[in-house]
């Protein structure tokens, strides 16, 4: 065996794949995990776990995986990460414990990503239960959004004996994971069902289709449902549009639009109701992972799917993963290209997209290239369908129902980075709704982070314990 | 789940339903609305809320079968439940947040329209429950699709009945009712709240913009989620991009660009879901009439 070679991963042929929304990457078996793990330097400092946001412990782990105690390599996962089967699918490995990798230096890292992943399904397939529960004190707490962030702060708290209530805004729980992320990615019946299982295994209660901010506000859970503390993960859920001529014809959508019918309303299959209407030819414009998402989703939905973006392949913000499975299924990309108008025809549908070329100068804020138009390049491209994936930003419904409750010029409420404390006492925060569209797994940090911070808040006294009482 | 405590048939293919849904009966005011979703494979539904009590804990909803889904829920019955009912969603009528004495120096009209005088109603309600009484005129096509009147009687002061047909009030559309008003009665209006089909929003806002009537239109658009992620619902207000659901549902009448929110309501209709509705229309002999007392085909 090659220890600078990875064993490769199993995936479906992308000519079988585009015909289905099944998932593309299979995973490894008993026996390709054994040898992958056995690559592992198990370095006496690992640079992985530095670059974890979640700190698991990966060479022990990844032992166990070599020595066939897939249960016990279940188990240090657990420790530190409520959700393996997600991450090991969707955390960004190679900017993380991947990139760090000693291996990676003159060969290929470890495949840290797909062993977690093959620990969690093997643990899944054989019922390995991992809940463990301390007695605590049955105090409540509030968790809004029922995504990442509020799923690993809810389970860490529930483990520590708090009695937990998540509140989601839709009528199933997830968050992103369920309306965001394909199928193809990201099972929803096996994997994140199980998930989240998990979690209501520990206790947690998790109440649909309560949009906090509307149906009720944290100060009524406060005040009138004896809570003692929330946290609000509420994600970033706006989705931004270009503002430019002919964004509102017929047949444009955000990404978030399609994704959702797709994904969580499961307009793909003939036994659900809900509706899909993608064209002939569909445009996504964007680069990051939502326009991987989308343009893979359309492409299944029988659209030739071309993504647009205006600065070049180097700078895509989308995972290498996924621009790479994106070509092998056919996407088609157009980059350094900017619309700056979408054509409508006479019933005011799309008919086109207007574009200009761009080209890359100095460096901005983001390290990345500026992109610049070259005057004069403008061009048009047939298309029927447009879809907008130009990123979110989170929505005010919270914000703008809770007193004192700060936010910044993004509408991101302001929390503080180690602990998610706001500026309101009890009231904790992370996930997008604090920074902005970022990753599951940073999501995931923010949420633990904050279950920490809760814990000692709650266990400390709690309501006024941490400010200065007047007279005092 | 979410208990259907009473239905009741009120026109052709127009229903009522009291459903049990203790946070949004606690929590909703005038002008805001709910989304249903009968069962697993369902739809997400944008409903209006006709009527809520926070004591009981219920809501009422009221809807007019236009496809398989308004359809599936039509064969509910009472015992049944809803899958989800979450709310509730949009702004609360501008007028609730008004001073009581600005409100009762106005004098309103309310034009409802076929199913949209549902909505009309909880603001009616909560008006009269402040001690102002306001006008309505209430339009449908024949007397047979007339909803609400006797409720309406109860909490406006004048009612009056347009009907495209005669059967009933007013021979023609709503917007005649109210020239009439105006030109012939003497009446006079410093506000007007007008809810219906979307044609029948434009000729009335056409109308009162001559008439110099301030005018608020309540739109019901395509959504997904009704918490602002989908943007399906974006409608452009005074050249502004807005989303229906967390900008509105309430928008200046006299700003909405009808045209664009009349094609964009058109995006899903498809010769399948034409065909599937002609289909339905003769097994179930379920007629699908929008009865807007505007006559439109909507």
């Amino acid at each position: 065996m090659d220890r600078m070679k990875r064993v490769p991963v199993r995936e479906q042929e992308p000519e079988a794949r585009v015909h289905n929304f099944d998932e593309v990457c299979l995973g490894y078996n008993e026996e390709e995990a054994k040898e992958e793990a056995a690559r592992c330097l198990n370095c006496k400092n690992p640079l992985c776990v530095s670059k974890c946001p979640v700190y698991i412990k990966i060479p022990e782990f990844i032992q166990h995986v070599k020595e066939g105690d897939f249960e016990e390599a279940a188990r240090t996962i657990a420790k530190d990460n409520a959700l393996p089967a997600i991450c090991g699918r969707v955390c960004p490995q190679e900017s993380q414990c991947e990139g760090k990798c000693i291996l990676g230096i003159k060969g290929e890292p470890v495949s840290i990503g797909k062993l977690e992943r093959f620990v969690a399904d093997w643990s899944r397939e054989h019922k390995v239960d991992l809940t463990q529960k301390e007695e605590g004190s049955g105090r409540k707490v509030a968790i809004i959004g029922s995504g990442p962030a509020g799923l690993t702060c809810a389970g860490d708290l529930a483990k520590k004996g708090y009695d937990v209530t998540i509140f989601e805004a839709l009528h199933e729980p997830g968050g992103v994971l369920v309306y965001g992320i394909p199928e193809f990615r990201l099972p929803k019946d096996t994997v994140i069902r199980h998930e989240i299982e998990n979690v209501k295994k520990l206790g947690v209660k998790i109440e649909t289709d309560v949009i906090v901010g509307k149906t009720v506000t944290i100060d009524e859970l406060f005040d009138e449902e004896g809570y003692e503390a929330a946290f609000i993960g509420s994600g970033a859920g706006l989705p931004k549009f270009m503002n430019i001529p002919g964004e509102n014809a017929n047949g444009v959508f955000s990404a978030n639009e399609v994704l959702t019918r797709v994904n969580l309303m499961k307009a793909f299959r003939e036994d659900y109701e809900t509706p899909v209407k993608l064209g002939r030819k569909v445009a996504v414009v964007g680069g990051g992972n939502v326009a991987m998402d989308a343009a893979r989703t359309a492409l299944r939905l029988g659209s030739e799917t071309h993504i647009v973006y205006r600065r070049s392949e180097e700078e895509l913000p989308a995972r290498v993963e996924e621009v790479q499975h994106a070509k092998e299924e056919g996407v088609i990309f157009n980059l350094l290209v900017n619309p700056v108008e979408i054509l409508e025809d006479e019933n005011g549908w799309v008919r086109g997209v207007r574009c200009i070329r761009m080209e890359l100068g100095e460096p901005d804020e983001s390290g990345r290239r500026r992109p610049v138009e070259v005057k004069g390049s403008e061009f048009d491209m047939d298309f029927d369908t447009v879809i907008m994936a130009l990123g979110t930003s989170p929505n005010s419904l919270i914000s703008s129902t809770t007193k004192g409750l700060e936010t910044n010029k993004w509408r991101c409420i302001v929390a503080d980075e180690q602990t998610g404390q706001t500026s309101r006492e009890g009231i904790y925060a992370g996930g997008d709704a604090v920074t902005g569209a970022a990753t599951v797994i940073l999501a995931m940090e923010a949420g633990k982070k904050a279950a920490k911070a809760i814990d000692e808040y709650l266990t400390s006294g709690g309501k006024g314990s941490v400010k200065d009482q007047p007279g005092d | 789940m979410y208990r259907l405590l009473e239905k009741r048939l009120l026109a052709t293919n127009i229903y009522y339903m009291k459903v049990e849904a203790p946070r949004i009966a606690r929590s909703c005011l005038p002008g805001q609305f709910v989304i249903v979703k009968t069962d697993d494979k369902g739809e997400r539904i944008p409903l209006t809320i006709c009527d809520y009590d926070a004591q009981a804990g219920t809501i009422a909803i009221v809807f007019q079968t236009v496809g398989s889904s308004t359809y599936q829920m039509a064969l509910l019955e009472e015992g049944n439940a809803f899958q989800d009912v979450v709310g509730p969603l949009g702004n609360p009528s501008d007028m609730t947040g008004e001073a009581l004495e600005d409100l009762k120096k106005e004098s309103i009209l309310f034009i409802g329209g076929g199913v949209g005088t549902a909505p009309v109603y909880p603001q009616v309600k909560w008006l009269c429950e402040k001690g102002i009484a306001s006008d309505v005129i209430i339009g449908a096509r024949s007397k047979e699709q007339l909803i609400l009147v006797e409720e309406m009687q109860k909490v406006a002061g004048n009612v009056y009945i347009a009907t495209d047909d005669g059967t009933a009030g007013f021979h023609g559309m709503v917007t005649g009712r109210l020239k009439q008003l105006v030109q012939e009665e003497g009446k006079h209006y410093s506000k007007a709240i007008v809810i219906g089909p979307m044609p029948m929003m434009r000729a009335a806002c056409q109308l009162t913009k001559e008439l110099g009537i301030p005018t608020i239109v309540s739109i019901n658009t395509i959504m997904v989620d009704g918490t602002g992620m989908c943007g399906a619902c974006r409608v452009t207000v005074g050249g502004k991009v807005k989303f229906a659901c967390v900008d509105g549902p309430e928008f200046d009448g006299h700003l909405l660009d009808f045209d664009e929110a009349i094609r964009r309501q058109g995006m899903y209709k498809t010769e399948e879901g034409r065909a599937r509705l002609k289909e339905l229309e003769r097994e179930q002999g379920i007629q699908h009439s929008c009865g807007c007392g505007h006559g439109g085909d909507k």
